[in-house]
């Protein structure tokens, strides 16, 4: 059950340009999964609305999101110290399909600061059989990359090496090297190089920008896989209250009755195939 | 000590409400404070079939306050009936039921379907969405209009009707004076200032509707001088709404005339917000001793 608190700030770190990883204590009724968000406060009353950030992970009372600057809400949470108050509303909103522990197969795919969700997803599939992220950055500047644990494989945008060269590499060298392109191609191309199977995979798991979910969405399609999806918009009450989050779906959603959904509580996440991106 | 508050022989247990749009059906807040403390509920605004709503984004945030383009989406009036207002029973408070339409045959739809549900007190009528083209705000801007659709709606309604006033217009008065000679049993303000937010890097407004309706602190000032103007033109009662934040706040608006407040963007920013202002008017009567709040109403000359 979701709940508004009042919490302290127990480390905040820049872990690369502008890019901050928050760590917070939270109560110990404070469970969530995985593409779950929170609500946070940015501490300016002329700033009412809180900012939805999602939860990258949350483990012995420790909440951590990983956020970029963007403007001047996460400016302010970029300057939080230890031992600050903030405030946070949350968990709130639908996470990925599969709770803490479960064993599913599941190709993970993360797109910039779309990668703190799904560095949490790979977590919580910690005992399952198949799990394979694929991490795309704009460029060298590369962030959580070092936490996941399971088979990774860095892309950017700007640089790095094709898949060719990849797949020459052993894997002690692969480590940490970017293959050029963003996530949802390298993952074709990894697929031509005999380096990824689709059919090992049981549903696709995305966060990143929307010209990114756009091509996860087609890549679902082609692959006739179920790929889960998470959206972002903009937000006044983060409850379902508001109507302001909402995004097109191709059914009448059961809630609002007409062809959209609450990205805050429907979502964030949602199957690609029911929503018009 | 007295709170309790009485609109048109509803009585309320303090003159804390909702604002429309800001709450949902109430249900949704129900997880983060106790809906049973409130004055009275006034639902999200319902029409007669389900609404679209406007495109995306519908939100930009401003200096203490935001604008809003939802475009009063809704899930028509069946679905609102047979799964939101079934739900509110469970709650020992007022249900107030937000109407939008077009026309005025649509606001009549709505009435008409209504009438016989014993939950709803009060109807208020929404002729002030600056949001949608046709209807909202389109009638409430001309004295005439706002006349004439005041006494269709009061023909056939059988409960009391509060009209909700826009600020949109040069003087508020005449539009509340029209809503009194229309037959109002009550009037509410304010409801948003238009306004817009441009995107600079991108050269584009912020909200798909280009324009949205401004609420929160920001507005409050222009909220609180309308209330003093209006209790000062006609006899009805009057809620009073525009950036309430605080108990403070609600209280200021009892001085310059509203005999109940509604909060509305504050909800955004804490959900117990409401709860917070019940709390706050309770602890300004103690220490100021003042024994029945309707004492304060209108006591600013
Ligand atoms: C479900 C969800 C999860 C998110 N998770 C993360 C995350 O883990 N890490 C991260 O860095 N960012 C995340 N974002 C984006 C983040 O919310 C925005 O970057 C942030 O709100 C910008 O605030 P600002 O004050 O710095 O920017 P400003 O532009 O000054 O903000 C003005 C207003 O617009 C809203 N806004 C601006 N950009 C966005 C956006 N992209 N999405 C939603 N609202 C926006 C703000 O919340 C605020 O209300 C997420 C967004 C959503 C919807
Ligand atoms: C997101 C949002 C949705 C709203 N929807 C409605 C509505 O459906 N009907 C209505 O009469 N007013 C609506 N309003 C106006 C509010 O009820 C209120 O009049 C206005 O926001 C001023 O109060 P505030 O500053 O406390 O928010 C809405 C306001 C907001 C912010
Ligand atoms: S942010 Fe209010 S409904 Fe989603």
């Amino acid at each position: 059950m979701a709940k508004e608190f009042k919490t302290l700030v127990y480390r905040n770190e820049e872990i690369a340009k502008d890019i901050f990883d928050l760590k917070l204590s939270v109560p110990e009724d404070f469970n969530s999964v995985a593409g779950q968000f929170v609500m946070i406060g940015v501490n300016d009353s002329s700033k009412l609305l809180k900012r939805p950030i999602s939860i990258c992970e949350c483990k012995d009372g420790i909440l951590r999101l990983v956020f970029r600057i963007a403007g001047e809400g996460t400016k302010k949470l970029s300057l939080l110290k230890a031992g600050d108050e903030v405030t946070v509303l949350g968990p709130v909103g639908n996470g990925y399909p599969f709770k803490e522990g479960e064993d599913r197969k599941v190709l993970l795919l993360g797109g910039g600061i779309g990668i703190p969700p799904i560095l949490g997803a790979e977590k919580a599939l910690k005992n399952s059989a198949k799990v394979t992220s694929i991490l795309g950055y704009r460029d060298e500047m590369v962030f959580l990359n070092a936490d996941f644990e399971r088979e990774s494989f860095l892309t950017s945008d700007s640089c790095g090496v094709s898949v060719e060269e990849y797949a020459s590499l052993s894997a002690l060298e692969r480590k940490n090297v970017q293959i050029k392109g963003n996530a949802v191609s390298v993952a074709k191309a990894l697929e031509l190089a005999n380096l990824l199977d689709f059919s090992e995979y049981d549903i696709i798991c995305a966060c990143g920008p929307m010209p990114m979910l756009r091509a996860v969405k087609q890549l679902a399609a082609e692959k006739g896989i179920k790929a889960y999806i998470s959206l972002e918009e903009r937000m006044a009450c983060g409850i379902g209250a508001c109507l302001g989050c909402v995004c097109k779906t191709v059914k009448k959603d059961a809630h609002t009755n007409v062809n959209n959904a609450r990205v805050c509580k429907e979502g964030p996440v949602f199957l690609a195939e029911d929503v018009e991106i | 000590m007295n709170t309790s508050v009485k609109l048109c022989d509803v009585v309320l247990k303090n003159p804390v409400m909702t604002a429309s749009g800001t709450f949902g059906s109430g249900l949704e807040f129900a997880e983060y404070m106790d809906l049973n403390c409130l004055g009275a509920i006034v639902t999200k605004g319902v029409a007669s079939v389900p609404w679209q709503g406007n495109n995306t984004p519908r939100i930009a945030e401003t200096a203490s306050g935001m604008l809003n383009a939802v475009g009063l989406q809704n899930p028509g009036v069946d679905l609102f009936v047979n799964r939101d207002l079934k739900e509110l029973t469970k709650y020992d408070t007022n249900v107030i039921v937000n109407v939008c339409g077009h026309t005025t045959e649509e606001y009549l739809e709505v009435i008409e379907r209504l009438n016989s549900e014993d939950i709803i007190k009060m109807f208020e009528i929404n002729i002030s969405c600056p949001n949608v083209k046709e209807g909202g705000v389109a009638f409430g801007t001309n004295p005439v209009l706002v006349e004439k659709i005041t006494s269709d709606i009061k023909k056939l309604s059988k409960k009391p009707v509060i009209m909700k006033l826009t600020p949109n217009v040069t003087d508020i008065t005449e539009i509340a004076r029209a809503a009194e000679a229309g037959g109002a049993d009550c009037v509410s303000l304010i409801n948003t200032l238009t306004g817009m937010k441009i995107d600079i890097e991108r050269r584009k407004c912020l909200l798909a509707n280009k324009t949205g309706g401004l609420s929160g602190p920001a507005i409050k000032p222009v909220a609180v001088r309308m209330v003093y103007q209006v209790r000062k033109a006609v006899n009805i009662p009057i809620i009073g709404m525009g950036g309430i934040t605080t108990s403070e706040d609600a209280i200021e608006f009892m001085m310059a005339g509203a005999n109940a407040v509604a909060v509305g963007t504050a909800n955004f920013i804490t959900p117990k917000a409401t709860v917070d202002i019940i709390n706050g008017i309770e602890e300004f009567m103690q220490k100021h001793n003042i024994k029945d709040i309707n004492e304060i109403v209108g006591c600013v000359e």
